[in-house]
């Protein structure tokens, strides 16, 4: 009997090692250990031997068991193991497919523009005034310096509606109209804008565009203000590394008048094509708010002074990207509005 | 204002600066210096030539064979093809080895089997614009007024070694429309005195008066007026320094009366005009309004008819001159003309201006006048033409000059204190380093009791209040010396308006949605106006439209957007969505327009297009109710929807969105004859009153304590009349559901064949909830019973 198990033992342990699967191994755990198997059997032809030879057999059939079962037990975790890895295997993707496209629009360039120097200012406490875009002759030019029969006129030929009202030329009248409400006040404002003008519309001429314009009215406000304004305004629109000069300028509704050019954001001032060779690119046009102005909106210019600026996002927009037609803006050509998704930061 | 270096050396000593470099400098003081035109550019070996003879080519009619003199005693043969070559005239030679402007290198060649040794030259070859050169040599050679030594170098003599500042003048420095203005801008940045020109002349005993008599009948428009008399005339070509400083500056020289009169102009900045005596006729000049109806015939040649407010000079009865505009062809100066009047006068520039306006004609003059000559030069030009006409024109100038003046010519005086202008600027420039920039501009100075006491020039019309001086003084100084500081006011909050915040927050929901933002024009077509507008009123027309596709406000922004749409599938680019915020034109009680914000949207094509794992949907009418429906509750905001019809809409697929019960918005697919009018596939239009989105205040978040029960759900599927709408379903099912129904939502719908005609299967999924504890079956039961009782009741099925 003794070598009988024996040779059972040695049996089993040969198939388990044989197995391939885990169904293969289930089918020796049952060949042997079941309640069919082999030796069970040897277990129930114990009751022939003799009674002091019992427990000595009894000892024998349970290590063989053990000895069986353990090593069953280790070669069914190799093989579930191995079964896993083949399903994992089988279960394997093309990493390389394009992936389900989540949708994304994005804002328009000029948006993109005026947002980012929204956000800049109103991170210096300035508030955003909006006003009309069919405008009376009085808030676009009387109010501002400009009455009728004033040579700078010329400068904007305007697309009137009646004598009095016409599509606004800029959006100072918007500064005029926030004088005349704040009644005295200082004010510390940015108007952005759509605006018209009587041009015919090519590459760089558009019958309509936008402005943005700055505001600040308050006691001794003076022009190194306006110069450290405009400086920070540079260095965060264009980079940390720019520098900008001030010249003198004319604007009817400002006296001094300055426009501002910022060194090349290309070449450094070097000179390139961008800054035609000079170093330089105008970006904007300020200065000291007129008294004329601030009279005429009821404010008292000995005693309240303030600086304006006014810039256009278009220009701004195809300096800084290198667009060739201010057209672009307005005819939504995906193959260009899509281009502005990404953040430069 | 073209400004020769070279004439500008006669006035001011530039300090042999470079032009670049001193147009940098005026630049910087704030006149723009937009171009620096080096008027050689491109030419090299070019010299005088003395043409010794000339005759046809045998075998070209259009060619001469002449012998030229080059100089050293050379004689070259060269042909030439211009109609006006001569023998015995001195001409511009391009010599074998010389360059012309563009790259052009002369090299001896061979015409119709003749040799020649280079090529007689036009103004033209040598890069002068055809409108510059004399009418007499416009269509041929360049000959030269003056017999001059062959050999001579061209560009000296010619004075093309010179360079030409183009300033970009803004309409307060008027000043510098003159020569005499710039040197004296020029001679205040570099620190020189400006000579001015020296007039002396011999006048004939016989006295102007004597010839002519003036009378000025309008003084508030013309409240000076100066004229002289000059005899014995010779009218001829100008000498070469005239003529070549005219076309310097970008005048076309005539004739030496014509041209002293131009010069004068560029020189003083101040017109003038000369008539030929004989032809006034009269021995007078009388100033005055015109008659209504009145004509005149200009020297363009067109006849013009005047109205009572337009100045003119007549001879006593007739006009013979637009005043400060333009001359009359019946006193021109001609040829033949021996005596000469010279007008020298000052007109108001409104009155010029509204005169130029009128006619449509703006000349060198009108220019001037409109923007205000300096009061100080009008008689001193006077007698610099004098001067010229007797030294150029060989005239005899007479005595004296007839002379209406009521002019103000003093001064004006502006007083400003150091403290004002150091104040402005932020500076603490001293006083002394002010009164430097003062004596520098020429502007005599007191300073007393902290206060300088400014004598301003005539000249200088733009300097007025102390903020002009405080300009002045800083652009002098050097707005590079200005510090950079920051706004010393209290700080300010600042930030957006909650519109305007709102107005963000919505942009930003459509473009996460996966529409890009687009922006189109505010001005369209009569018919593209009212076209989808929510509420079309009376359309607002500009009254000089620069064209008929751009000549009205826009009361909707979907026509124009839609465009955008066929732009871009024009461009193959299948599928596209869009939207746009911008006002909408209406007119309203104002005299303003009611300007209202709105948004559209747009969409074709692919909403999905994720074909390779079988994903692809087309944009429908639900795709954009999605969007719209995200975007109120983003704003805190419930809208409905009520089916409607629109023109250019699909009559079944389109609907009215509502905001308590008000209408403010429309949402549809594109009718397909509009489709087709746009060559556009299926397309979903939205357009709704942002405005009152956005100004609807939004109600407090408040916070709903997360439940610890569940939430039980059932379904119900109804076979329906396909006319009944699922809102009317959903209406009845929350009207009987009681407060245990927590959500309705449509999970199925089918209308397809394995239905009866006419009827369509809609299925619920109906979840109960109580905050207080778990339901139980019964309860949950008892309240689905009600509802399905209540359907029943509606005429719906079960199914
Ligand atoms: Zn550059």
């Amino acid at each position: 009997m003794e070598a009988r198990l024996q040779e059972l033992k040695n049996e089993a342990l040969e198939k388990i090692q044989a197995a391939q699967t885990v169904k293969e191994l289930t089918d020796v755990r049952v060949a042997y250990l079941g309640k069919k198997g082999p030796i069970t059997d040897v277990l129930k032809g114990m009751g022939k031997l003799p009674a002091e030879e019992r427990p000595k057999m009894g000892a024998l059939v349970n290590e063989v068991r053990a000895e069986v079962t353990e090593s069953l037990e280790a070669r069914m975790v190799l093989l579930e193991e191995q079964a896993i890895n083949e399903k994992l295997q089988s279960e394997t993707i093309d990493i390389s497919l394009p992936g389900r496209p989540a949708k994304t629009g994005n804002p328009h360039p000029l948006t993109r523009v005026v947002e980012e120097i929204e956000d800049l200012f109103l991170s210096m406490g300035y508030e955003i005034a909006e006003g009309p875009e069919v405008e009376k002759d009085y808030y676009n030019f009387e109010a501002l310096n400009l009455p009728k029969g004033h040579p700078a006129r010329d400068m904007q030929d305007s697309f009137y509606i009646t004598e009095d009202i016409l599509l606004r030329t800029h959006t100072s009248p918007v500064q005029a109209r926030t004088m005349e409400t704040k009644g005295g006040e200082p004010i510390k404002i940015i108007c952005p804008g759509k605006v018209y003008r009587r041009d015919n519309d090519d590459a760089t001429h558009s019958h309509q565009f936008t402005q943005i314009e700055g505001l600040v009215v308050g006691e001794d406000i003076r022009m190194s203000d306006l110069k450290g304004t405009l400086s920070i305004f540079a260095k965060k629109m264009f980079g940390d590394d720019r520098e900008i000069r001030l010249r003198p300028s004319f604007f009817p509704f400002t006296e001094p008048s300055v426009e501002m050019d910022i060194s090349c954001f290309k070449c450094g001032g070097s000179g390139c094509n961008v800054c035609k060779k000079t170093g330089w690119i105008e970006i904007l046009g300020a200065g000291m708010v007129h008294p004329n102005v601030l009279e005429m909106a009821g404010y008292d210019s000995k005693r309240l002074t303030g600086f304006a600026f006014g810039m256009g996002p278009e220009r701004i927009a195809m300096l800084k990207y290198g667009i060739e037609d201010i057209r672009h803006f307005y005819t939504n050509d995906v193959r260009f509005l899509t281009q502005f998704q990404r953040t430069e930061l | 204002m073209l400004v020769s270096t070279k004439w500008l050396e006669e006035y001011v000593n530039t300090q042999g600066l470079p032009p670049a470099e001193l147009g940098e400098k005026i630049t910087r003081a704030g006149i723009e210096v937009d171009a620096v035109i080096d008027r050689s550019e491109g030419l090299a070996n070019l010299v005088v030539g003395y043409v010794t003879e000339c005759v046809k080519h045998p075998e070209a009619d259009k060619l001469s064979i002449c012998q030229v003199g080059v100089g050293g005693g050379e004689i070259d043969q060269i042909i030439c093809g211009a109609p006006n070559i001569a023998q015995g005239q001195s001409v511009i030679v391009a010599r074998p080895g010389a360059k012309l402007p563009g790259g052009m290198k002369i090299k001896k060649a061979k015409l119709r089997g003749e040799v020649s040794n280079g090529m007689i030259c036009s103004l033209q070859e040598l890069g002068i614009e055809t409108k510059l050169v004399p009418k007499s040599y416009a269509e041929g050679i360049y000959v030269l007024p003056e017999k001059a030594e062959p050999g001579t170098d061209v560009l000296s003599y010619l004075d093309l070694d010179d360079t030409v500042l183009e300033l970009g003048l803004t309409p307060n420095r008027a000043d510098a429309m003159s020569m005499l203005g710039v040197a004296y801008e020029v001679g205040a940045i570099l620190e020189e005195d400006v000579s001015l020109p020296e007039i002396v002349y011999a006048e004939a005993a016989e006295r102007a008066e004597s010839m002519l008599s003036l009378e000025v009948d309008a003084p508030e428009a013309n409240p000076l007026y100066v004229a002289k008399v000059v005899r014995n005339v010779k009218v001829k070509e100008s000498p070469l320094w005239l003529q070549q400083r005219l076309m310097a500056a970008g005048v076309r020289p005539h004739n030496n009366v014509v041209d002293v009169t131009n010069y004068i102009l560029m020189e003083y900045g101040q017109p003038l005009h000369a008539f030929d005596y004989d032809s006034l006729g009269s021995g007078n000049i009388t100033v005055r309004h015109a008659k209504e109806g009145e004509k005149i015939t200009t020297l363009d040649d067109t006849e013009r008819t005047l109205s009572a407010h337009q100045l003119v000079i007549t001879n006593g009865t007739d006009p013979v001159a637009l005043a400060g505009v333009m001359g009359g062809a019946n006193s021109e100066v001609s040829e033949d003309t021996t005596t000469v009047v010279i007008e020298s006068a000052y007109f108001a520039s409104d009155s010029i201006r509204r005169t130029s306006k009128d006619h449509n004609l703006r000349s060198d003059a009108s220019s001037r006048y409109e923007k205000g000559v300096d009061p100080n030069r009008v008689i001193p030009a006077a007698e610099r033409a004098a001067q010229l006409l007797a030294e150029l024109a060989d005239g005899e100038v007479l005595g004296g000059s007839l002379v209406f003046d009521q002019l103000d010519k003093k001064e004006r005086i502006v007083k400003v204190s150091p403290d004002f202008i150091n104040s402005r600027l932020g500076m603490k420039i001293r006083l002394e380093d002010m009164l430097d920039i003062l004596s520098r501009l020429k502007f005599n100075t007191e300073a007393a009791n902290n206060q300088l006491i400014i004598e301003v020039p005539t000249r200088r019309q733009d300097i007025q209040i102390e903020e002009d001086v405080v300009e002045e003084i800083a652009r002098l100084y050097g707005y590079d010396e200005i510090p950079a500081t920051l706004p010393r006011t209290d700080a300010t909050p600042g930030g957006l308006s909650p519109y305007q915040a709102k107005r963000r927050i919505a942009r930003h929901f459509l473009e996460g949605a996966g529409l890009l933002q687009a922006t189109t024009y505010s001005l369209t077509s009569e018919a593209a106006a009212t076209q989808f507008a929510l509420e079309p009123t009376e359309t607002t027309r500009l009254l000089m439209p620069m064209s008929e596709e751009r000549s009205i406000l826009r009361q909707s922004l979907l026509p124009h957007l839609l465009e955008s749409l066929s732009y871009n599938t024009a461009r193959r680019t299948d599928s596209v969505a869009l939207y746009e915020t911008g006002s909408v034109f209406l007119k309203g009680q104002d005299e303003l327009l009611d300007e209202q914000e709105h948004l559209a949207i747009v969409m074709t094509g692919l909403w999905v297009d994720h074909s390779w794992q079988g994903e692809k949907k087309v944009v429908d009418f639900f795709v954009a109710k999605g969007i719209v429906e995200g975007l109120a509750a983003k704003l805190g905001l419930e809208l409905s929807f009520e089916r409607g019809e629109m023109d250019g809409l699909h009559p079944g697929r389109t609907a009215f969105i509502l905001l308590d019960g008000k209408r403010i918005g429309v949402i549809g697919a594109l009718h397909p004859s509009e489709q087709k009018k746009r060559d556009l596939k299926e397309t979903i239009a939205v357009e709704l009153n942002l405005a009152t989105l956005l100004t609807r205040e939004t109600e407090a978040l408040v916070y709903i304590q997360v439940s610890r029960y569940p939430t039980i759900s059932r379904d119900v599927a109804l076979v329906l009349s396909n006319i009944v709408e699922a809102q009317t379903i959903e209406g009845v099912i929350r009207n009987a559901g009681g407060k245990l129904l927590k959500d309705v939502r449509v999970f199925d719908l089918y209308e397809g064949d394995r239905m009866e005609e006419g009827k369509k299967s809609l299925a619920f999924s109906l979840t109960y909830f109580d905050p207080e504890k778990t339901l139980t079956d019964d309860e949950v039961n008892a309240a689905h019973e009600k509802i399905i009782k209540a359907l029943t009741e509606s005429g719906a099925e079960l199914r």
